[in-house]
C-alpha cells in the first residue's frame, strides 16, 4: 500500500504543476507559510492590483487596512530600493506610525489629490514612471474599468499597485462591484492576546482573502506588522485553528 | 532737479489746454512713484576705438565706394593733418611714416557688442550698441546706485581710460539729444541739465541729429548750419524741405517723439524657435512640435552643461496671440522624453484657435547639470532610484504643492511632530513611540468616561454616540505643553492611553491634566487616533 503511495507520489507532484497556472510573474512573499501556501503563486503578485477593504466602517479596521497595505509596501520598498508613493485624498495619515510599520519618512512620498480622478490618474501616470517600488492608494470612487486599467499598467511595469477601497457610502458593498484586482481582501482588526500584565499586545488583525486569481479565498487571523513591515501567525493557534472559512490548498497532501 | 510733487503742482497750476504732456517734460521729470522708474535722465556714452599712443601716427583705412580712405586716424596721425575721408593715397603722401592698418568694422561691432553686454550685467537692464561707435544706457532708476548721474559718469570714463579706450560721455534728458552731445559736444563728459535740452543741442552743428545725407545736404542749401537754425522754424515748409525724417530726428532729439531704446539681451537664456509652414491645430501635431523643440533644447542645454528647471513654450496664433504654458522640475533635466511627458500634460491647456504657426521653448530657469559619479555600483551597491522624475510627474498632474514628504519637527506633541517637506530631500526618523497610523486633526471628547485617578487608563468611555468597554490598556505617556509657544501651554499636560476595546479596536486616548494639579488641565478625555 505504502510502496504503491511512493510510486504515485511523483506523479502528483507532477499533476499539481500542470494543474497550477505557470506563475512566470515576480512574487512577493509574506514570508509566512500559512499565508504564502494558499495564494496561488506563492505570493502576492508583484506586477498586479491588490485591493483591501476594511470590514466594516469602523475606523479601526480602516487603520488596520492601512498598515496591512503598509507592510506589504514597505517590504516591497525594501528589496527594490525605491520610494514608495502614497496617494490619498485625506490627510489623517500619521507618518510616524508609517514608520513604525517599515516605511521610514525616506521611503514615502505623499500625493494629495482633490479626488479620486486625480488620484487613479496620479497612480497610472507613476506607474508608468516606474520610479516608485510600490504604490498605495486610498479610493472609494474606483470603477471597473479603472480598476482593469490599472491591472494593466501595473503588469506592464512589474509594480504593485495596492488599492485601499473605501465604501462610498454606509451600505455599499465593495465586494459586489466587479474589479481587474488580482486579489481582494477584507481586513478587520481582531482583539490581540491577553498578557499576563496589565497592557495591550501586539496587534492582531483578522485577514480575509475574498477573492484571487488562481487559487481560493480564505481566512485568517494574523499578528499585525513588525518594523520591517512582516506578518506573524499568531503562536498558540494551531494551523486548522488559524482557519475560520474556505478550504485549505492540497490539504490532501 | 525739483521734486515729482512741485512739477505735479507746476503742471496743475497751468490751464488744462496748456498742460504739457508727459514727452515734452523730458523723461527726467517723468512722475512715477517706482524707485526703478524713478525720475532721471537717458544718457549716452560713446566709445571712439582710438588709442593715445606713444607711437607712429595710426590711421585705419578702409574701401569705401571704389577708393580707399581714411576711416579713422589717432590724436598724432589728426595733428598732422590725417583726417577722416581723406583718400589713402593722400594720407600717405602727407605722412610718410604714418601706421596704416585695415580696419575691421566686424571686430569693432563685437567687441562693442560685448561692452553693450557688460553694461547691461553692471550698470543698467536697459543699454544698447549705437551704431557704430556709441553704447546707450539709460540711467533712468539706476544712477543712484553707482552714487549718482556724476559719479557714475566719472568712474565710467576711468573705466574706458583703463580698457584703453577713449570715452566721450553725455548725460540728457533723450537718447537723441545724448547722441548729439557726446559726438559734437564740447569735453569728455557734458550733463544736458533736465529741461534745458533744446539749449544745450542749439549750438551743435545739424549734423549732430543724424540726418540722412540728402537731408544733410538739403539744409546746407538752405542755409542751415546749427540745430539753432532750425528750431524757430515753422514745422511744415521745414519738413517740404528736409524731409519728414528729419523732422522725427529733430523731435526725437528733443523729446516730442518717444525713442525707446532696446536693450541688448542677455543670451544666457536657452530659446529654440520652430516656424511651421502650415498652422497647426490637433493635439498629435502640437506634441510633435513640442518633442522637436525640447530635442533642440537638450542640445542648447547640453553644449552649456545646463538643466532646465522651468521651461516655457510659447505658441504664436494666427489672429497674432500668444498661448503660453509653463512648468516646471523639481531638478535641473534635459532629458527629453521625460520633458516632452510633463508638456504633454499641458497640450490641454493650448487653444488653437485657427492654428498655431510659430513656436518657442524657453529655459527661464536653468542650473548647472554635468556627469554624475556611480560611486559604488560598480562595486555592487544598489543604486537608489531618484524620484525627482516620479514627483515631477505627479506635480505636473496635480501641482507642485500636492507632492511632499512629510519630515519630523522636535515636538513632543503628536501633532506638531510632523511637517510636510520637500519631497526631493529624505528626512530622519522619529522617536520609537507607538503612534497611531490614523491621527484626527482635532481630538474629538469622549463622554462618560470611567478612570481610575491618577493614571490608569478608563476602562469605559462613549466616543461618537457608542459605547466602548476596555479590556487592556497601556499608559500613560505623558506629553507637557510647550510653555514656549504660548502661555496657555505652560502648566499644561497630556497623560496618553493607548487602550484596546473588547472588539479589538485599539485607540489612543488621552486626558487632560495630570490629576494632582488643576492648573495642568480640566480632566476631560479625548480621543486622538487609531492604532490598526
Amino acid at each position: 500500500m505504502s510502496a504503491a503511495l511512493d510510486s504515485f507520489a511523483p506523479s502528483i507532484a507532477h499533476l499539481r504543476t500542470i494543474a497550477t497556472p505557470a506563475a512566470d510573474y515576480r512574487v512577493m512573499p509574506f514570508g509566512i507559510d500559512a499565508l504564502d501556501s494558499r495564494l496561488g503563486a506563492g505570493g502576492l503578485r508583484a506586477g498586479a492590483l491588490h485591493e483591501a477593504t476594511s470590514r466594516s466602517a469602523a475606523l479601526v479596521d480602516d487603520a488596520a487596512t492601512t498598515l496591512f497595505l503598509a507592510g506589504i509596501a514597505a517590504r516591497e520598498a525594501a528589496g527594490a530600493g525605491g520610494p514608495v508613493l502614497w496617494a490619498s485624498c485625506r490627510a489623517d495619515l500619521y507618518a510616524p506610525a508609517l514608520e513604525q510599520a517599515g516605511l521610514p519618512s525616506a521611503n514615502v512620498i505623499y500625493a494629495q489629490p482633490r479626488d479620486d480622478a486625480a488620484l487613479l490618474a496620479v497612480v497610472e501616470d507613476a506607474v508608468r514612471d516606474g520610479t516608485p517600488a510600490a504604490i498605495v492608494a486610498e479610493a472609494s470612487k474606483v470603477s471597473m474599468v479603472a480598476t482593469r486599467r490599472l491591472q494593466l499598467v501595473a503588469a506592464d511595469a512589474d509594480v504593485p499597485v495596492l488599492l485601499l477601497r473605501r465604501a462610498r457610502g454606509l451600505n455599499q458593498d465593495v465586494f459586489a462591484e466587479p474589479s481587474a484586482a488580482w486579489t481582494r481582501w477584507r481586513i478587520g482588526a481582531a482583539p490581540s492576546e491577553r498578557l499576563g500584565v496589565a497592557g495591550v499586545g501586539r496587534a492582531r488583525w483578522a485577514v480575509e482573502c475574498v477573492r484571487q486569481r488562481g487559487g481560493e479565498g480564505f481566512s485568517l487571523i494574523v499578528e499585525g506588522s513588525d518594523e520591517t513591515g512582516r506578518l506573524a501567525v499568531p503562536a498558540e493557534l494551531g494551523r486548522g485553528a488559524a482557519e475560520t472559512a474556505g478550504t485549505v490548498r492540497f490539504a490532501a497532501a | 532737479m525739483p521734486s515729482r510733487g512741485v512739477v505735479e503742482a507746476q503742471i496743475a497750476a497751468l490751464p488744462t489746454h496748456a498742460q504739457p504732456p508727459m514727452r515734452e517734460l523730458g523723461r527726467r521729470s517723468e512722475a512715477a512713484s517706482h524707485p526703478y522708474k524713478a525720475a532721471t535722465p537717458a544718457p549716452r556714452i560713446s566709445v571712439p576705438a582710438a588709442k593715445p599712443l606713444e607711437h607712429a601716427p595710426l590711421a585705419l583705412i578702409d574701401k569705401v565706394g571704389r577708393r580707399e580712405e581714411v576711416v579713422a586716424a589717432c590724436d598724432g596721425a589728426r595733428a598732422l593733418g590725417v583726417h577722416p575721408g581723406m583718400a589713402a593715397t593722400h594720407a600717405r603722401a602727407l605722412v610718410s611714416d604714418l601706421d596704416f592698418r585695415p580696419a575691421e568694422p566686424e571686430a569693432d561691432a563685437a567687441l562693442l557688442d560685448r561692452l553693450a553686454l557688460l553694461a547691461v550685467r553692471r550698470w543698467s537692464p536697459i543699454a544698447a550698441v549705437s551704431p557704430t561707435d556709441g553704447l546707450w544706457i539709460d540711467l533712468a532708476g539706476c544712477e543712484h546706485l553707482h552714487g549718482g548721474e556724476e559719479r557714475f559718469c566719472r568712474r565710467l570714463l576711468a573705466f574706458c581710460r583703463r580698457a584703453g579706450f577713449t570715452a566721450r560721455i553725455a548725460v540728457a534728458d533723450t537718447p537723441g539729444a545724448a547722441h548729439a552731445l557726446a559726438r559734437f559736444g564740447r569735453g569728455d563728459l557734458i550733463r544736458a541739465e533736465p529741461g534745458a535740452t533744446a539749449s544745450a543741442l542749439a549750438p551743435l552743428p545739424i549734423v549732430a541729429l543724424r540726418l540722412a545725407p540728402n537731408a544733410l545736404s538739403a539744409a546746407r542749401r538752405f542755409g542751415f548750419e546749427t540745430v539753432a537754425d532750425l528750431l524757430p522754424v515753422a514745422r511744415g515748409p521745414l519738413a517740404r524741405r528736409l524731409g519728414l525724417p528729419a523732422i522725427t530726428r529733430l523731435d526725437q532729439a528733443l523729446g516730442a517723439v518717444a525713442e525707446p531704446i532696446t536693450p541688448r539681451e542677455d543670451a544666457e537664456v536657452p530659446l529654440v524657435e520652430r516656424r511651421l509652414l502650415e498652422p497647426i491645430g490637433t493635439a498629435e501635431a502640437i506634441e510633435q512640435v513640442m518633442g522637436d523643440l525640447l530635442r533642440d533644447l537638450a542640445g542648447v542645454l547640453q553644449e552649456r552643461g545646463l538643466g532646465a528647471r522651468a521651461l516655457r513654450l510659447t505658441g504664436l496664433r494666427v489672429d497674432g496671440t500668444e498661448q503660453v504654458v509653463a512648468l516646471g522640475t523639481s531638478r535641473p533635466t534635459r532629458e527629453v522624453p521625460h520633458l516632452v511627458r510633463l508638456l504633454k500634460l499641458k497640450i490641454e491647456r493650448i487653444d488653437p484657435g485657427m492654428g498655431l504657426e510659430q513656436f518657442w521653448l524657453v529655459a527661464p530657469h536653468t542650473e548647472p547639470l554635468d556627469a554624475v559619479d556611480l560611486g559604488a555600483v560598480l562595486a555592487g551597491e544598489t543604486l537608489v532610484r531618484d524620484p525627482a522624475r516620479l514627483v515631477d510627474v505627479i506635480a505636473g498632474r496635480i501641482g507642485p504643492r500636492a507632492v511632499f514628504r512629510v519630515a519630523p519637527v522636535e515636538s513632543h506633541v503628536p501633532e506638531r511632530a510632523v511637517a510636510r517637506s520637500d519631497p526631493n530631500e529624505t528626512p530622519g526618523p522619529w522617536p520609537k513611540w507607538p503612534r497611531p497610523i490614523r491621527l484626527f486633526a482635532r481630538p474629538e471628547p469622549l463622554a462618560r468616561v470611567m478612570a481610575l485617578m491618577p493614571d490608569q487608563p478608563p476602562r469605559r468611555f462613549e466616543w461618537r454616540g457608542k459605547t466602548y468597554k476596555i479590556v487592556a490598556g497601556d499608559g500613560p505617556e505623558r506629553v507637557h505643553g510647550e510653555w514656549w509657544r504660548r502661555e496657555a501651554e505652560v502648566w499644561a499636560v497630556r497623560d496618553y492611553y493607548r487602550v484596546e476595546d473588547e472588539a479589538g479596536g485599539r485607540y489612543w486616548v488621552f486626558r487632560r491634566g495630570d490629576g494632582f494639579e488643576d492648573d495642568t488641565g480640566d480632566l476631560s478625555w479625548w480621543m486622538h487616533g487609531v492604532f490598526g
